[in-house]
């Protein structure tokens, strides 16, 4: 050894820059981030743009419409609770439904893999037409391209989808550009956070298959339309300031870029996060944070205190947000920051992830 | 839920931290070795509920960040062969070598694949008859069990497409290397609660004896933290340094005999290096015997250039607990989670990404000063 007095300190040189494409840049986080702001803004910034929420807001000869495109590239095909066919519905739905719109229509393009199972195809479409008659809208316009075998993972599909924003309590109906309206721009401090219930199903239903764990009952995603759950709220009239989907990347993610974009803080308390025991087993097996696990029939909603506790009334009468509760709320400091009373009564901050979640070594 | 809620109830954590503040009547320095251990003071904010009298310093129980750079390279060049599918646990993938991560090289078309067991590496091998299957075995006597039965099930199935890449290091020389250093400030440790289970605690109490310094077997969870805090505070008030046992539930004296047997049926005992800390003799395992036939070391012989570490990184300094990683230069500045200079600035339980995440913010807010407050 190098005398144990005098440690050879080392380290490594700097890793060089970002040249490629890595899984990171879609997996929600700050990767992605980057490359919206750095490649994909820039290029086409405009107004609806600019509102950085899931969906366009457009206003189009008086009315306001919603406009939002999704692409599903999940792995297995089907899982427990679901498959990509009625997340590929759902998953557009939510977006329009996140701008305070009605969903109305949504077009769907498949990229299928050369040597794809016709039986796996009509599973797919299936339940893509149960999610939509039960979302109540229409698959109007498609596309399909087929690609050489080991050039796609089976299926790919795009869904885009309009919708119209028929009432926004508090704000006027007109269609006036720059117009407050349903978003990030709207949250402000003193709101309360409220999730529609508990976290981190679907992404660990996806992963219990990848890595073939088995849990005394199985996990199933909570993939679902969340449409009714906000039209409850907006049809009783209460000021929703913001709506968030909590689908890649979690809580977390969703919360960091609100208080990032809004220059508040979110402050949660951990022991009001509900987080399924089994979905909580298994994130401690595999070293992973429920906060940033995926979601696909869960969002958070951001309302003046004094209607908190009207929303989460409300909430819970609906099927798809009976579990909804109050988490945090916003305050003005530390700014861009999401901060986590932890359940020992410590606090941390929860950060944005810099890549996907890795499971630890032990 | 068994197990879990009841290790992180409020009650239960306030009343040990208050049996803290009772205890101490002056500053004292304790070193958790555990990365696991540093990763639950981090989450859980734990460091807000002690006295400030007690500094807490981040030991270098982070396989991740005590993987020499040499290894990496390794690894990233085995990871590069059109014949090799390279097995990692998941936080290895972004570890900086001199020039790329296991991560770049996945991106470039590297099959690169995490896996959660070892044992899941041999049985890509038996799938994949045509390919070099090699699992990347680093971490401490925790995952070394498992990696000892990879080896040895593959022996037994003779399994030829298989081998390990061993990195695997030993905690009490590193203590001892920590301790015998003039620069040394830490005056009492929390044992690694896994490694124990799997060794026992018997080779800790001549450290204790040499040293003079309280040593106390400690779990991960919060409430496993802080009593093991007190327990080791009171020892220090006392004057005392022997090993105790916070981790009853799952460690014993002698440890897992079975286990044991295992490793030293597979490995034997060997100098290593240590990224950032260099080289400790005894402080680590290789293959023995009939086994070396999968050490992949061996058989992908590796000529690359030199390692090149950078000269700005204080990381060695970080995992010594005598600089904290906001007291680095290259803190938030050149070295942040997404270029890492360090290794500390990679993994979730490293001292730098855990200040990153949440002491950087410190000047901001007062208030959160937490981890960074000490």
């Amino acid at each position: 050894m190098a005398d144990a007095k005098t440690f050879n300190l080392s380290c490594p040189v700097p890793r060089v820059a970002d040249d490629r494409i890595v899984l990171a840049h879609g997996g929600g986080g700050r990767l992605t981030h980057q490359l919206i702001e750095k490649i994909f803004i820039p290029a086409f910034a405009n107004e609806a743009l600019d509102q950085r929420h899931d969906g366009a807001v457009v206003a189009l000869n008086g009315a306001r419409l919603a406009f939002t495109t999704d692409s599903f590239v999940v792995r297995p095909l089907i899982f427990p609770g679901g498959n990509i066919g009625d997340l590929a519905v759902n998953g557009t739905v939510n977006d329009l439904a996140m701008c305070g719109a009605r969903p109305l229509y949504l077009s769907a393009g498949f990229i299928l893999e050369e040597g794809l199972e016709m039986e796996t195809l009509r599973t797919v479409v299936t339940s893509m037409r149960e999610a939509a008659v039960k979302a109540n809208v229409k698959l109007v316009t498609g596309d399909t391209k087929v690609v050489d075998k080991g050039k796609g993972d089976g299926i790919f599909v795009n869904t885009s989808g309009i919708g119209i924003i028929e009432r926004i309590p508090g704000l006027s109906k007109e269609a006036k550009p720059g117009a407050p309206q349903i978003g990030p721009a709207a949250v402000q401090p003193g709101d309360v956070v409220i999730i529609s219930g508990d976290l981190g199903r679907h992404g660990i239903s996806i992963l219990s298959v990848r890595e073939g764990l088995e849990f005394e009952s199985p996990i199933l995603s909570d993939c679902a339309n969340v449409w009714p759950a906000v039209e409850a709220l907006l049809n009783a009239g209460i000021d929703v300031h913001c709506l968030r989907d909590l689908t890649r990347g979690g809580l977390a993610t969703t919360l960091n870029e609100i208080a990032s974009d809004r220059y508040v803080c979110i402050k949660l308390e951990e022991a009001l996060i509900p987080v399924d025991e089994i979905v909580q087993s298994a994130c401690e097996i595999l070293g992973l944070d429920p906060l940033y696990v995926a979601n696909e029939g869960r969002f958070a909603v951001f309302v003046p205190e004094a209607q908190a506790a009207a929303a989460v009334d409300l909430l819970r009468k609906v099927e798809v947000s009976q579990g909804a509760t109050r988490v945090g709320r916003v305050e003005w400091t530390p700014e861009r920051t999401v901060v986590l009373q932890s359940r020992i009564g410590g606090n941390r901050v929860v950060d944005m992830l810099t890549g996907e979640q890795l499971p630890r070594i032990c | 839920m068994k197990f879990l809620s009841e290790y992180r109830d409020q009650k239960a954590a306030k009343q040990f931290a208050a049996a803290i503040r009772e205890k101490v009547t002056r500053p004292w320095t304790i070193m958790e070795i555990c990365g696991g251990q540093t990763h639950t003071i981090v989450k859980s904010g734990l460091e807000d509920l002690l006295p400030k009298d007690i500094t807490l310093v981040h030991g270098p129980g982070c396989p991740v960040c005590v993987t020499p750079i040499e290894l990496i390279d390794k690894a990233v060049a085995i990871a590069k062969r059109p014949d090799a599918i390279f097995c990692s646990f998941g936080d290895m993938l972004r570890v900086p070598g001199s020039s790329k991560s296991l991560y770049d090289v996945k991106a470039e078309g590297g099959d690169v694949r995490i896996v959660y067991s070892p044992l899941d590496a041999l049985r890509l091998a038996k799938q994949n008859p045509d390919k070099q299957v090699v699992f990347f075995a680093v971490g401490f006597e925790t995952t070394a069990p498992a990696n000892a039965m990879a080896a040895w099930q593959a022996d037994h199935d003779r399994v030829e497409n298989f081998s390990l890449l061993v990195s695997h290091v030993l905690v009490p020389p590193a203590m001892e290397a920590l301790l015998s250093s003039e620069n040394c400030v830490v005056q009492g440790f929390l044992a690694a609660g896994h490694v124990c289970t799997v060794m026992g605690f018997d080779e800790y109490v001549p450290i204790a004896e040499k040293y003079k310094v309280p040593i106390v077997v400690t779990g991960f969870e919060p409430l496993d933290l802080l009593e093991g805090i007190h327990m080791t505070v009171s020892q220090l008030e006392e004057g005392r340094h022997e090993v105790e046992n916070q981790y009853v539930r799952a460690v014993r004296r002698e440890g897992n005999r079975p286990a044991q047997k295992t490793l030293m049926e597979v490995f034997e005992i060997s100098p290593r290096q240590w990224r950032g800390l260099g080289e400790i003799p005894a402080s680590g395992f290789q293959l023995r015997g009939r086994f070396q036939k999968y050490d992949a070391n061996r058989r992908f012989p590796f000529s690359g250039e030199p390692a090149r570490e950078s000269p700005e990184c204080i990381s060695g300094l970080i995992l010594q607990g005598i600089k904290k990683p906001h007291e680095c230069g290259a803190f938030a500045v050149k070295c942040t989670p997404e270029n890492p200079l360090g290794a500390p600035m990679v993994s979730s339980e490293g001292a730098c990404a855990a200040y990153y995440h949440y002491g950087r913010r410190q000047n901001v807010q007062p208030e959160l000063s937490g981890t960074a407050r000490r």
